[in-house]
């Protein structure tokens, strides 16, 4: 099965309504839309958050996101994918990141969607600078994340 | 020559974007990182990190993967998109 993926790196922000109907318009085929979308948190790491800026590597981004969503396609049947990944000043709650698999069976769209959000946190290049009361602060990676990963290595086995 | 990029943290802490270096290739990128420590003496703590992740033309890559001419290395904190 041959998904239909699209993925954006964009400074702009996105409509889940939107997004939500796009993988349902003309998908008679599927049973199961699963999504994630992650939002700037007010405290992070036990400090106050005001805002943050969100630094890429703009050659590299699109196509490590498309790796890994190519990865996740191999691994469950899937559909149809879209992830945007926003980049540049955001605030408190705005919207960073929105994941959605669309697939026959719930059991794929859950894991497909939790896989790619477990490789983007850990390979995909985007760096977090806080906007702190006491200044501006890069986020620090956590080992929680790396952690993640090994849950899909021991799937395979 | 290789085309050398830094950034985030790792950017602002060296206080370069990058550098266009001359050396012999193909070379591993360990000895990429020994020709910026020649360049630049300050930058060997922060480039020889474990936690320092290395990118060859926009793929994350080893210490021992190997770097032809022309090639853009890119070096980096651990991420934190998402």
């Amino acid at each position: 099965m041959t998904a239909l993926i699209n993925i954006n790196v964009q400074t702009q922000d996105f409509d889940v309504a939107k997004e939500y109907a796009a993988l349902r318009q003309n998908n008679t085929q599927d049973g199961a839309i699963v999504f994630f979308s992650g939002l700037v948190r007010d405290m992070n790491q036990g400090q106050d958050v005001k805002g943050l800026f969100l630094e890429h590597y703009p050659a590299m981004t699109e196509k490590s996101l498309a790796e890994i969503v190519d990865q996740a396609c191999t691994r469950w049947p899937l559909s149809r994918v879209r992830l945007i990944h926003r980049v540049g000043q955001l605030h408190i709650s705005d919207q960073i990141v929105f994941v959605a698999v669309s697939s026959h069976h719930r059991e794929a769209a859950f894991e497909a969607c939790h896989f790619i959000m477990d490789y983007l946190k850990n390979r995909a290049p985007f760096w977090k600078k806080e906007t702190t009361p006491q200044g501006d602060t890069w986020v620090a990676a956590l080992d929680k994340d790396t952690y993640a990963l090994q849950k899909w290595d021991e799937h395979d086995q | 020559m290789i085309n050398v990029l830094f950034f985030a943290q790792l950017r602002e802490t060296l206080n370069s974007q990058g550098v266009e270096l001359n050396i012999d290739t193909p070379c591993t990128v360990s000895a990429i990182k020994n020709a910026l420590v020649q360049h630049n003496p300050n930058w060997q703590t922060h480039l020889n990190l474990a936690t320092v992740l290395c990118a060859v033309n926009q793929t994350i890559v080893d210490n021992q993967s190997m770097i032809q001419d022309g090639d853009e290395v890119a070096f980096f904190p651990p991420v934190t998109g998402g």
